[in-house]
């Protein structure tokens, strides 16, 4: 399956092709987890995605996805600088995937034929300007979460081994995704994902129909499919592009940061990054939905998927998470 | 033709669809133990088309994903890397599939989704109900067939039929749009939730009718894919009517048209009835249950001397953690040559270290939530106290860890965390007052969290709540006792879906009915201990502890 499904295509799972919107607008949101059931088409969205996004323009051959030709590290040795288009990248982590490969390491090919020491640059830095897809991410090795979590806080990957010392802009989008059946995320973990959203299968008859026949129609005749579908595919792009240019213009206005900082003290989430994540991603739908001020319309929209993982667990509450957050949403916002 | 050549009948077209369209239908869960009856089965696998590799869960990542040829690279001085397994095209047959880790079988699952030459034969051996292939794994393959209760002589070899590879796009959507619909609510009425069933049913269906020169699915053939896909990930029997109701609200035209062309639905449910296994039910209560816990939470302890070895990691030697050799040498062969090796000495750098890692089982914590209650009486407090002494006693030989909770008055306070030390211990038992309301469910809260901080910092913990009474104050602190009850058994249920083992043991003088209950919410075992000293306590917890439950 080299084609990827469509985004545009896949039906139901509002949230989930919502954030994924959303992380795409506003790149310093941090993230989308995507945690649910099997057979949901969680890494489906996250493939569709990658087709979905608009290009960027970066120097040709750049290990880090360099924007302007100053950027590019000495280490890369480009002999030419030409700014080219490419699609955003999005990059698959692999469980099971070494250290080595992550942050990059010693050339050992050239070490070897040449007795150069050089550098290889690893996933991270691909992975830069663009997306890092971890599927299963909750049974990814620790050490390797460790890293990840430092590399994306700091949007930097220092390497300091076999001799080399290097540092590197890495600033990507983390996209997770699990069924937290096999394993739970660590809280640091969780709460450097800005969005996160639940999935289940759907239980409407006829859009789990509907599913089985946009899935078999793709597989059957994938050329016809993607045909259908490509013009409202380039219309989610146009707008999020739009978006993105209006993004900073979108007003803020001080009722509605109030709002925030309610919901969050109601909700009793942990430290501040949940009002900012909040603001943000109220910010990105606002632009989406060509609204030129944030409203509490759009607070009440994002608030589950930005809040939902940010709770303390409340052992008696077997509603789950994202329904407290529904509740408190119309206790507060009325 | 007997039940068990039915079966192998099915088993057998299973294996030929699957052969036909293996790209679509991806593979085949075996379930049976070791046995003549499976060798006839894997010697029609061995006949795929396409190259047919075994693989185990022990398996290293490299084995599996590529890596460096040591050999090679040796020989050469050059970096030769080898294919992983699963990065060759053809069929992969993954033995003791019960046996394979969470993170193996994501590699597995994740290969399968990315790479469509790569297709899976799965052979479960698990003989308990809750040893079982992964599911992750199960979910992406498109058959299951149960081998056991399959006479030898039922067992007929067969050999694959070589059929024209099927041509896609030659249909229109039409074609299989009532397979569509059929198979999808069917499963749906089946309690399947995943919707990669649904669509394996309906390849499996054109299978079928490929197989037969149709290009079109036939009801026979989609009642052939409900038995072959849907059957074994049956999670209920559908009630005889249940469409009743949902069909008023469906919109009038669509109705009539799929009253049309539909099949009788019974027919097809009657057909999956047929070959549903009969311990369906037993089946059910384990299938959703967790195999085991990831290992991105840390539950799983990474130890360095013990256990069984995964891949090693660089580091330093400290002269606690092992060495391995071989993993080392791996790591400093390619640079010999540049390090101007000379003679027959190998020039390894601290770099180079690689030590070995074990996952060890984890150690035994037992927390203990002790009712301190005005209701429990000072001696039976004693005899409690007396029991959780004995018990550190023995622990402390057996690499236990213990910790304790009290619950009176309003709250639960943590007495003793998690330790192994007597004296600490014996000295935190003394000053343990007693006295005031029943907080029940709070004993249990605090005793769950501090059983998962422990599982979280690699421990087994095994809850055992002592109490000889009825929970009297509710998690607010309210003096509710019909609150308290139901927080208490909520609380429980909690605990049961952390899977946290726990034991319940009633301390009253006459057994209480709502333990009994409390433990049944909890999925523990409960004891009734009327006027038990200290010793007997101690001996049924302990032989609670080995029959299952700390295992």
């Amino acid at each position: 399956m080299t084609q990827a499904f469509p985004f545009s295509a896949i039906v139901g799972q509002d949230d989930m092709k919502r954030a994924m919107i959303l992380t795409a607008i506003d790149p310093k949101l941090g993230g989308v987890l995507v945690f649910g059931d099997r057979g949901t088409g969680k890494s489906t969205a996250v493939r569709a995605l990658a087709a979905l996004l608009p290009e960027i323009s970066a120097i040709k051959g750049c290990p880090i996805n360099s924007e302007t030709a100053k950027e590019v590290p000495d280490w890369a040795e480009l002999k030419t600088r030409t700014p080219v288009t490419r699609p955003t990248p999005v990059v698959d982590l692999p469980l099971g995937v070494t250290e080595d490969r992550v942050t990059g390491a010693l050339d050992i090919e050239r070490a070897l034929t040449r007795g150069e020491k050089a550098f290889q640059s690893g996933l991270l830095a691909q992975a830069n300007r663009g997306y890092l897809y971890i599927d299963e991410v909750n049974l990814l090795e620790d050490h390797i979460v460790d890293l990840l979590l430092d590399v994306a806080q700091s949007g930097e990957n220092v390497v300091e081994r076999e001799g080399l010392s290097i540092r590197h802009p890495a600033r990507f989008v983390l996209v997770g995704s699990g069924n937290p059946e096999e394993g739970e995320l660590r809280p640091q973990l969780l709460d450097r994902f800005g969005l996160s959203v639940e999935v289940r299968s759907p239980t409407d008859i006829d859009e789990r129909i509907e599913v089985i026949k946009r899935r078999d129609a793709f597989e059957s005749n994938p050329k016809n499919f993607l045909r259908r579908f490509r013009p409202k595919d380039a219309e989610i792009r146009d707008r999020i592009l739009t978006a993105r240019e209006k993004l900073p213009g979108i007003e803020t206005k001080r009722p509605v940061l109030k709002d925030c900082a309610q919901l969050c003290v109601t909700l009793g989430a942990d430290g501040l990054r949940g009002e900012l994540t909040l603001l943000r991603a109220g910010r990105a739908l606002a632009a989406f939905e060509g609204d030129d001020a944030l409203h509490r319309d759009h607070l009440r929209t994002v608030a589950p998927l930005a809040l939902s993982h940010r709770l303390r667990r409340d052992p008696l509450d077997e509603a789950g998470s994202a329904a407290r957050v529904a509740r408190t949403v119309k206790d507060v916002l009325g | 033709m007997t039940a068990g050549s039915q079966v192998w009948a099915r088993a057998q077209l299973a294996l030929e669809l699957f052969a036909l369209d293996p790209a679509r239908l991806r593979g085949v869960t075996v379930k049976a133990r070791a046995g003549p009856v499976r060798d006839v089965f894997l010697e029609a696998v061995a006949g795929l088309p396409g190259p047919v590799r075994k693989v185990h869960s022990g398996m290293g990542f490299d084995a599996l994903l590529g890596g460096l040829d040591l050999s090679q690279t040796l020989a050469s001085g050059q970096v030769r890397l080898r294919a992983g397994l699963l990065d060759q095209p053809g069929t992969v047959v993954l033995a003791m599939a019960e046996r394979c880790p969470p993170d193996i079988a994501a590699i597995l699952a994740a290969k399968l989704d990315t790479n469509p030459d790569l297709s899976l034969i799965m052979l479960d051996e698990g003989a308990d109900p809750d040893e079982q292939a992964p599911q992750t794994l199960r979910d992406r393959l498109a058959f299951h067939v149960e081998l056991d209760g399959i006479g030898r002589l039922e067992a007929k070899p067969f050999r694959l039929a070589a059929h024209p590879v099927p041509r896609h796009g030659s249909r229109s959507a039409k074609d299989v749009a009532h397979a569509i619909r059929d198979l999808t609510i069917l499963a749906q009425r089946l309690g399947i939730d995943t919707l990669r069933a649904p669509t394996f049913a309906v390849e499996t269906a054109k299978a079928l009718a490929h197989m037969d020169r149709r290009t079109v699915p036939n009801d026979a053939d989609i009642q052939s894919a409900a038995e072959l896909v849907l059957a074994p990930r049956a999670t209920r029997l559908p009630e005889p009517e249940p469409a009743e109701e949902e069909q008023p609200e469906a919109p009038a035209p669509q109705q009539t048209q799929a009253q049309d062309d539909r099949l009788p639905d019974d027919m097809l449910i009657d057909a999956v009835r047929a070959v549903l296994p009969l311990d369906l039910l037993d089946t059910l209560a384990t299938g959703g249950t967790p195999q085991a816990k990831g290992s991105g939470a840390g539950q799983k302890k990474r130890s360095n001397r013990r256990g069984r070895p995964i891949p090693s990691q660089p580091g330093r030697l400290d002269g606690q953690s092992r060495l391995d050799l071989i993993a080392t040498l791996r790591a400093a062969a390619p640079w010999q040559k540049l390090r101007g090796r000379t003679g027959a000495r190998l020039c390894v750098y601290p770099s180079d270290i690689r030590l070995k890692r074990f996952e060890e089982k984890s150690d035994r914590i037992l927390v203990f939530a002790v009712d301190a209650s005005g209701s429990a009486a000072l001696a039976r407090l004693g005899e409690a106290k007396g029991a959780v002494e004995l018990l550190l006693a023995r622990a402390y030989a057996a690499r236990d860890h213990v910790a304790l909770i009290a619950f009176r008055g309003d709250k639960a306070d943590v007495l003793l965390p998690p330790t192994r030390s007597l004296v600490q211990t014996k000295r935190r038992l003394a000053s343990l007052p007693g006295g005031g309301g029943t907080p029940l469910a709070h004993g249990l809260k605090t005793a769950a969290e501090l059983a998962l901080h422990s599982q979280s910092q690699g421990m087994s913990p095994t809850l055992a709540i002592l109490t000889d009474g009825r929970a009297n104050i509710a998690l607010d602190g309210s003096r509710n006792r019909a609150k308290a009850g139901e927080d208490a058994s909520q609380m429980a249920r909690w605990i049961r879906a952390r899977g946290l083992p726990a034991i319940v043991l009633d301390l009253g003088t006459r057994p209480q009915p709502a333990l009994a209950g409390l433990a049944r919410d909890m999925a523990g075992t409960y004891l009734p201990l009327p006027r038990a000293d200290a010793h007997r306590l101690s001996d049924a917890l302990e032989q609670a502890l080995d029959h299952g439950l700390g295992a």
